[in-house]
């Protein structure tokens, strides 16, 4: 295999001996192309933001405001339950939506899966994490639902929002760390505000679906019996979009949960930052363990909320 | 005074409606205002009324612009021009909330696809027209159950739509928009979705409802034995216009032009009506499951003295008679196998109406008519054939019995 390997080398080396000139001049044409500085043009936007009292005041209320509810309201609350009765209580949930399909797969798999996260002493860091997750899933679903709504109603904004949610989707969410540090400093705030702008999309653009696959006759029928547009959201759009909009939450959610370990990388407690340092110290056992730590914790929301929305479905 | 009155109703799908609306004006056609401006005329200036309490049919092919029409009468599509007056108000005129008024207390329709919610039972889909009116919750079951057992819908309330048939859900459709007591009901196309003898048995519900009940009726269709069975006034609409307007027996002696005379010259009826315009229901009896007992039983409840055998699948078997079987019954015999009798005069759904009048004429017992399957779909008796053939309706009313 060589041969071909040193064969095909000294033919690229003598191209592009032999054609420079051509390169060359051809390289000249843009010579006058100066370069555009649009990396700094942000960071001055940033800087202006941070240092514009008014705004730095909104961004410092919405920081309290994000760590008062992931950090009191749901972590607070999960610590004061004994992590036995948090098992059992999530089990006897996860059998009491799954009784009519006598699928009892999911309830043991809670069981054990939490049990173990328990034994290898992951818990509380678990409890951080899913903290991080559901406020990142609330806010998704607070913001998203209705921007997808109104996304479903509107052409419109349809055409401004979708290039938005590409732009969210697409861009590394490495990139987003650093204007979230700028504006919450480091902890969980900036981890759940990274979170939230990766993973809110996909609530939006199923909700905007839903509503848009509603059949025409149904939306006439409503129509004709003089709904108002509200009653005509309420009474039959939502009720018919809800599937769609439940698989979008179940995406948000695993996508925030993909999220965790990089958010750890910002200071972020939990299972991300057990993950980090594993890496960063290059302990394989520990990776591991609070790597499966995390999956179980995925393959749980996962199927809970599946188990939900089925479970809605009559 | 008329309950309905259309005045120079228009409708253009395009970018410049107003600029359409001129040309119409000038008399350009709608092939030429599609070929300057690239804009749809799907209704044209079409102007007529209805009378209260009649079933007024439009008709017309696919592409007609019906559906659109009777879409513009209660405004879910917006027109571009014209007036439609509802007891003297001007609906094109109105503004959202009058409209919505008048959408909840005057008009209500019935969908082709029914328009059902899948996710509310029977009952919540009958009551959604008094729910968003904000009726009390007493008061809008009461209703409710009035026009589902109108419809004989009484029993599956609790029932959610996919669990019922076509033609259950079609009246689950006619008894919500009958729920708000409507004056005006428009019905788009509502049977076209239905087997043919359910369709037929429906026509004949809608004619006997509209006995007791005397509303406004604008009934959407593209079939003309429809049109003829049920219409009190037809009109006949063709590229979005009105060609004709009048009662069955004006448009089948009197047709206003060539179109609409190669419309009814099919209706040569004993051309045209085929063994599934005058077939009946049959009654029937089960080869695996009933027994001499029940054949005689059912035999004496609709008077007849033979009965057609069939398989579960509904495949013919044969027949018994009434004799035979009464005898069977005194003999205590419990099998029915060895009386059926095989020979029976069958026809194919679409064996013309003129066929069959030499067959029945000379069988002794009724026609079945069986389709490529075997299977029973009706039968022929002579007196229905003779109907059909002298002119007078197709499929009458004895049919329930």
């Amino acid at each position: 295999m060589n041969w071909i390997a040193d064969l095909w080398r000294s033919f690229i080396g003598w191209l592009a001996e032999s054609t420079e000139p051509v390169y060359n001049w051809f390289d000249g044409l843009l010579a006058f192309l100066p370069r555009i500085p649009f990396g700094d043009w942000i960071e001055s936007l940033v800087d202006w933001m941070k240092n514009t009292e008014f705004i730095a005041n909104r961004f410092n209320d919405l920081r309290d405001f994000i760590a008062f509810i992931s950090t009191d309201i749901f972590l607070s609350f999960f610590q004061l339950i004994p992590p036995i009765i948090f098992i059992l209580i999530l089990t006897a949930v996860s059998f009491w939506f799954t009784r009519k399909k006598r699928a009892y797969g999911l309830p043991v798999l809670v069981f054990f899966g939490l049990l173990l996260i328990e034994s290898v002493n992951y818990w509380n860091d678990m409890l951080l994490t899913l903290s991080l997750v559901l406020t990142a899933t609330l806010i998704s679903i607070v913001v998203g639902i209705p921007l997808g709504i109104w996304m479903g109603k509107s052409n419109r904004v349809q055409q401004i929002v979708t290039p938005i949610l590409d732009f969210m989707q697409t861009m590394p969410a490495f990139v987003y760390l650093l204007p979230a540090v700028a504006f919450f400093s480091i902890g969980m705030v900036p981890g759940v505000v990274a979170s939230v702008i990766f993973a809110m999309p996909p609530t939006v653009r199923l909700t905007n679906l839903g509503i848009r696959q509603v059949p025409t006759e149904m939306i006439e029928a409503s129509d004709s019996f003089g709904s108002t547009s509200l009653q005509k959201l309420f009474k039959v759009q939502l009720p018919m979009a809800k599937t769609t909009i439940m698989a979008g939450v179940n995406q948000t959610i695993m996508l925030a949960l993909s999220m965790v370990v990089i958010a750890a990388m910002i200071g972020t407690d939990g299972l991300g930052r057990q993950i980090y340092f594993a890496v960063s110290r290059n302990d394989l056992a520990m990776g591991f363990e609070a790597g499966i730590c995390l999956v179980i914790l995925a393959i749980i929301l996962d199927r809970l909320t599946q188990a939900f929305n089925l479970n809605k479905m009559k | 005074m008329a309950k309905l009155k259309i005045e120079n109703l228009t409708k253009v799908f395009g970018k410049r409606p107003k600029q359409a609306l001129k040309m119409l004006e000038q008399k350009k056609t709608k092939e030429e205002i599609l070929n300057d401006t690239g804009m749809t005329i799907g209704v044209n200036q079409a102007s007529f009324e209805v009378e209260e309490g009649e079933i007024f049919v439009i008709m017309g092919l696919s592409g007609s612009g019906k559906s659109t029409l009777v879409r513009l009468l209660n405004r879910l599509i917006e027109p571009t021009g014209g007036n439609v007056w509802i007891d003297g108000e001007n609906l094109a005129q109105m503004n959202d909330k009058q409209l919505r008024e008048v959408r909840r207390k005057k008009m209500s329709m019935v969908f082709q696809k029914f328009g059902l919610f899948p996710f509310r039972t029977i009952l919540q889909n009958v009551e959604y027209g008094l729910e968003i009116q904000g009726k009390d919750k007493g008061n809008r079951k009461e209703q409710a159950l009035k026009s589902l057992a109108l419809v004989g819908l009484k029993g599956y309330e609790e029932q959610y739509p996919d669990q019922l048939s076509g033609g259950m859900q079609q009246r689950v459709g006619l008894a919500r928009a009958l729920a708000n007591d409507p004056d005006i009901l428009l019905m788009d196309e509502a049977f076209s979705a239905l087997d043919p003898l359910i369709r037929k048995d429906m026509q004949d519900e809608l004619l006997d409802l509209q006995e007791k009940m005397k509303k406004t009726i604008v009934f959407i269709t593209h079939d003309l034995d429809e049109a003829l069975r049920i219409g009190d006034r037809i009109m006949i609409m063709k590229d979005g216009a009105v060609v004709q307007v009048g009662t069955p027996e004006d448009i089948l002696t009197h047709p206003a032009d060539d179109y609409v005379e190669r419309f009814v010259e099919d209706v040569d009826r004993s051309k045209v009506f085929t063994a599934q315009n005058v077939m009946i229901r049959p009654e029937t009896i089960n080869l695996e499951k009933d027994g001499p007992r029940v054949a005689l039983q059912r035999m004496r409840d609709a008077s007849i003295s033979s009965i057609f055998v069939t398989r579960r699948n509904r495949e013919l078997v044969g027949i018994v008679h009434a004799d035979e079987v009464s005898k069977a019954v005194k003999e205590n015999e419990k099998n029915i196998r060895t009386l059926v009798k095989n020979e029976v005069p069958t026809v194919s759904l679409d064996t013309p109406i003129n066929d069959l009048f030499e067959l029945s004429s000379t069988a002794s017992i009724p026609i079945a008519v069986v389709d490529e399957n075997r299977r029973l779909n009706g039968i022929i008796i002579r007196s229905k054939v003779l109907a059909a053939l002298s002119g007078s309706e197709v499929n009458s009313h004895e049919l329930d019995s």
